[in-house]
């Protein structure tokens, strides 16, 4: 009845119904930005988890690489795909901050940039596994993108901000002049970075779990197929 | 004690030269991959020529711009090239069969492709240095392409071992490539910007230094990584 799945589930939903509770009724309307900035609320955490996802990839990818155990593998491609659509959720909800705020919908700012660049890699990872001539060899490809693909993140970052240092920029960052959040604020983006901390947590798990049945039903069939009991 | 240090920098050295040895050997009877390629560099030249309309006051914005993106397209051409013959003629089981460590191997190709990527680049800097009027020759530039360069065809071997198993490679090999070697591409536009308008290795700031980390951190992790890619 009470699976930790579905816990996490109750947990989770439980959490974001507050959470946009939170974000719409109780935080104040943002006295220079108006209510665009509630945006933010949902922006920010989505970012961070994507970040955490891709360390869960590099992580999980090390260990699935040193010891070859399946379930690794499982873990590294959940949490790719949850990652990859909370970085494009937070490429799309940054794009429609950034068009009142900034007056572009994009600019090549290091941010920015870092994280379309994380898409791609990320997409690549997805991409190659399908592509691969099998599922070992898939897992095994995606494992090594995985992991030079992390570690190229922050000389990304370093490489962008540099390059954007020496060109004139248009835009200034969200919170370079204008000081600390609300203590209200903070509050609320505290509890968001908790309710898509465990809408994460869950999608990971569920995810992997059904990989591992989608496993399991494969090599039931191959078993069947072959005569094997 | 130095003899002995020698005999065992040869043992370790030997076959990543017979390997480069062999793609040299190959590449200089068919001659299918440096004449090809640098043609094609010429004709992204000319085809950035008609888009870009490079007058004489644009040079030194766009020159080094151009300049890349030539070198990184045809570098994804010899790289897909890299591992082609070795699946299609069943080379690299025979690699994998001699007694030799997968690092040799990479550094092995890797050599390869870097000989090859550099002498397409030395046939293209000239070329266009000449057709768009820049000066092609500074130390500061030819360092900085030796080095994007390295850190190409790191990354660059490790994506290709890959690519050559999977259905569409070619498509496969840019998809992964470019994302990856970003830094290393906007270091070489940058210095190589520099340098073309006849500033010193002072105003470059850390861009040096930045693909000399590039280079440095692949060159540690695709060795390492290569040897899952190939097993079998």
């Amino acid at each position: 009845m009470f699976t930790p799945a579905r816990l996490l589930a109750l947990l989770g939903g439980a959490l974001m119904l507050v959470n946009v509770y939170l974000i719409f009724m109780v935080a104040p309307t943002d006295a220079v930005l108006g209510n665009v900035q509630r945006v933010f609320f949902f922006h920010v955490p989505m970012a961070i988890m994507s970040f955490l996802a891709f360390g869960v990839v590099f992580v999980a990818s090390i260990v699935y690489l040193a010891g070859r155990k399946p379930g690794w593998d499982r873990v590294a491609h959940a949490s790719a795909e949850v990652g990859l659509v909370f970085v494009s959720l937070a490429l799309v909800t940054g794009i429609i901050w950034a068009r009142p705020v900034w007056g572009v919908w994009w600019t090549w700012e290091p941010r920015l940039t870092t994280t379309l660049i994380l898409w791609l890699i990320y997409a690549g990872y997805l991409i190659i596994r399908s592509y691969a001539p099998n599922r070992e060899r898939g897992a095994v490809y995606s494992a090594v993108v995985g992991i030079v693909g992390f570690v190229d993140v922050p000389i990304v970052y370093y490489s962008v901000q540099w390059w954007r240092s020496i060109h004139p920029s248009a835009v200034v960052g969200p919170f370079a002049d204008s000081g600390a959040l609300e203590p209200v604020m903070q509050v609320v983006l505290l509890v968001s970075f908790a309710a898509f901390l465990a809408l994460f947590v869950y999608l990971v798990v569920e995810r992997t779990a059904l990989r591992r049945s989608e496993d399991d039903l494969r090599t039931l069939r191959f078993a069947l197929a072959n005569g094997q009991p | 004690m130095v003899r002995r240090w020698g005999a065992l920098m040869g043992r370790l050295l030997q076959p990543v030269l017979v390997i480069l040895w062999k793609d040299i050997l190959l590449e200089l009877r068919s001659r299918d991959v440096v004449v090809s390629v640098a043609v094609f560099g010429l004709v992204v030249a000319v085809v950035f020529q008609f888009a870009l309309n490079v007058t004489p006051r644009l040079v030194n914005q766009l020159a080094p711009g151009i300049l890349w993106v030539a070198f990184a397209l045809a570098g994804v051409l010899v790289m897909n090239r890299t591992f082609v013959r070795e699946k299609e003629q069943g080379g690299l089981e025979g690699l994998l069969l001699t007694p030799v460590s997968r690092d040799a191997i990479f550094l092995g190709k890797a050599l390869a492709t870097l000989v090859l990527m550099l002498t397409v680049e030395g046939v293209l800097l000239p070329v266009f240095a000449v057709m768009l009027g820049f000066s092609g020759f500074s130390w500061e530039l030819l360092v900085t392409i030796g080095l994007v360069t390295l850190g190409f065809v790191t990354v660059g071997t490790l994506f290709s071992a890959i690519a050559v198993q999977t259905r569409s490679r070619e498509i496969m090999l840019p998809v992964l490539f470019f994302p990856i070697i970003l830094p290393a591409l906007i270091g070489g536009v940058e210095v190589s910007g520099s340098a073309m308008a006849g500033r010193g290795l002072g105003e470059m700031g850390l861009w040096l230094p930045l693909i000399g980390v590039f280079d440095a951190v692949f060159l540690v992790i695709c060795p390492w990584v290569f040897t899952y890619v190939v097993e079998e």
